[in-house]
């Protein structure tokens, strides 16, 4: 896969709440194929104690204008400077980086679980699943009605269900709880998550129980982000696997998670 | 133009320009960014002789410019380099130099063996300065009588180019380096990670799995330019100097110190084609300069 190593320019931050934002970059030269999945190592312009760079999904793509896109919650100095770039400004990436979500033949109906910022890979994912006419379900969950972002972009790919710690949207409670996993029949032949740890563990554990596939994007931390350091690997049935290359996606089954 | 080329001992370089061993994998990741027939060498991951997982996750932590590894050499062991990974990589028009390593000195002599039959392989670096390993490792490199040991068993196994990589956790790197050169060392390589620690406060647990790990980056750079020169001024075979390189310039501060050729480390994992324009930037030196060739460089420090 042909990779880039360029200087972008940003185009707009849009906040969505007090610490979330999408920052829209756009490209100097044509954007290589992008995969649900991949990720992009992104260059933060001079900031104290920020020296790697730091992986972030590619939310959504427009090879036309050349434009790409990321889901970015600040968490620290790195994500907090890259919310402060002002249109016109330039930011380094690497991309596209990883593996990509799997899409079976003859799939029919899938249910994308997600949380946080783990919701990132969702966009390309869905426009994926719904090019192959496949029937799709987002499954969102997060503290509050604030946390619940986005939405309106899956809409366009697939129904929505949510749920909230508090209850002040959507069901109340974590992802795992809603109702659509105690029906009897469970209409999915394939689930994809992304999200905190603990999330995607307990949706990987419910779902395999249930006999369907899950397939879950890590974000173990990186230094390089492309094979070379061996800094951020898994634990698998086959020994330990980089998650920036093999990865990030990889069918739960196959994983070792230490709990 | 001036000349790039360099010798190491009788092994010639087409550029003094090489990347550091961990920091590359094999090079195969690195083609779909670099042409790296461009470069003067590839010390590709340390080899053991058996599989090795290397420590658990988290093995990372970033700390003020560098960052603190605890791989532990995980890699998959000789013979599976010499059956899947050697016949992919050695028609590349560059050296390999394989990062020998071992948790015995039997191992060290096992894993030599071997290499000294891959004639694509010129020369090995002998890592006796791993810091994220419990045995071995750097246990041979911080000690004189145990450097001068393994050095002299591998001595008698090899009959290429050995190469053999400095600690820079010790009191006295010039005595180590004598130490290595006495007992039939053909070039020394420095420095390899500084030992090191990160702590995170909010969870009172320490970041790595390991606890202490190996310190890179530009942090260590004044350290590793000390060590470069004080082994240049200590010992006559050829020095290659590592640690921090992040451009030229540093390129060049460590010829001047005394090195012959030079490793880019951690560099790798912010740029992946900074090696290539760090060639580009000393050829610009020179010419700026007006030095001929590279080595009219090496140190050539004005004191
Ligand atoms: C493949 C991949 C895809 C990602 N996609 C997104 C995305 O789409 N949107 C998004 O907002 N974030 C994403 N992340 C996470 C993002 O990379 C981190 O939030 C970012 O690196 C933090 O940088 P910082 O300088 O702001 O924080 P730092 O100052 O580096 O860290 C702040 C705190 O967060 C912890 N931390 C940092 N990174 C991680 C991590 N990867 N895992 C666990 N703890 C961490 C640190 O230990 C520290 O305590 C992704 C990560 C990976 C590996
Ligand atoms: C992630 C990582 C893995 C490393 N693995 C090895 C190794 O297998 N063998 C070795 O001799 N040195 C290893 N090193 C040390 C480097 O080769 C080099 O000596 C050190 O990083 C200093 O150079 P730098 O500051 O340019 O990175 C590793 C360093 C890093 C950062
Ligand atoms: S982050 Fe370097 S190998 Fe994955």
């Amino acid at each position: 896969m042909q990779k880039i190593v360029e200087n972008h320019e940003v185009i707009e931050t849009v906040h969505l709440n007090e610490n979330s934002y999408v920052l829209r970059l756009k490209s100097p030269v044509e954007i290589p194929e992008i995969h649900p999945g991949n990720f992009a190592e992104i260059q933060v312009p001079d900031t104290m104690g920020v020296f790697l760079r730091r992986p972030f999904s590619i939310l959504d793509v427009n090879y036309k204008n050349r434009e790409i896109s990321f889901y970015i919650k600040a968490i620290g100095s790195g994500t907090q400077k890259l919310g402060e770039l002002q249109p016109g400004m330039q930011v380094n990436l690497i991309y596209p980086l990883g593996n990509r979500y799997t899409i079976p033949q003859g799939l029919k109906r899938a249910l994308i679980v997600g949380g946080g910022t783990g919701i990132a890979p969702f966009i390309l994912l869905g426009k994926e699943l719904k090019e192959k006419g496949i029937e799709t379900t987002f499954l969102i969950g997060g503290r509050t009605s604030k946390d619940i972002l986005l939405t309106d972009k899956f809409s366009e790919y697939g129904t929505i269900e949510v749920t909230t710690e508090d209850g002040s949207m959507g069901e109340k409670g974590f992802v795992t709880s809603h109702s659509l996993f105690n029906r009897n029949d469970f209409p999915f032949e394939y689930v994809y998550t992304c999200g905190p740890d603990a999330m995607m563990k307990a949706v990987g554990h419910l779902v395999t129980q249930k006999g369907v596939v899950c397939e879950a994007s890590l974000e173990n931390m990186m230094a390089c982000g492309y094979g070379i350091c061996l800094c951020c690997v898994t634990p698998t049935v086959e020994g330990n696997k980089r998650v920036c290359y093999e990865g990030p996606v990889f069918n739960v089954s196959y994983l070792k998670w230490q709990n | 133009m001036a000349k790039l080329s360099i010798k190491v001992h009788d092994l010639e370089f087409q550029n003094p320009v090489t990347v550091a061993s961990g920091t590359f994998g094999f090079g195969e990741e690195m083609t779909k960014f670099i042409d790296l027939n461009k470069l003067g060498g590839i010390f590709v991951k340390g080899l053991t002789i058996h599989n090795r997982e290397g420590n658990d996750y988290p093995r990372m932590a970033e700390t003020a410019s560098g960052m603190l590894n605890s791989v532990g050499l995980q890699n998959k062991g000789i013979d599976y380099f010499i059956k899947h990974i050697y016949p992919n990589i050695k028609d590349y028009n560059t050296h390999i130099i394989a990062n020998v390593n071992g948790s015995t000195i039997e191992d060290y002599i096992a894993v030599t063996e071997k290499l000294n039959e891959l004639d694509k392989v010129p020369a090995i670096e002998l890592n006796i300065s791993c810091p994220n390993v419990k045995q071995g490792g750097m246990l041979f490199g911080i000690s004189c009588p145990s450097a001068i040991a393994v050095t002299d068993a591998v001595r008698k196994v090899y009959d290429k180019t050995l190469i053999v990589k400095l600690s820079p956790n010790v009191t006295d790197i010039a005595e180590m380096a004598k130490a290595v050169e006495g007992a039939g060392a053909d070039s020394v390589s420095l420095i390899n990670t500084l030992l090191g620690m990160a702590i995170n406060a909010e969870k009172r647990k320490p970041v790595l799995s390991t606890i202490t790990g190996g310190l890179s980056g530009p942090a260590i750079k004044p350290v590793a330019l000390r060590m470069v020169w004080q082994v240049y001024k200590a010992v006559k075979i050829p020095v290659i100097g590592m640690g921090g390189i992040m451009n030229a310039t540093d390129a060049i501060e460590f010829f001047l110190a005394g090195s012959s050729a030079i490793q880019v480390g951690t560099a790798n994992f912010i740029d992946p084609a900074i090696s290539l324009k760090i060639i580009t930037g000393i050829n610009e030196y020179l010419d700026r300069h007006n030095f001929d060739c590279v080595e009219d460089l090496i140190g050539a420090l004005e004191v």
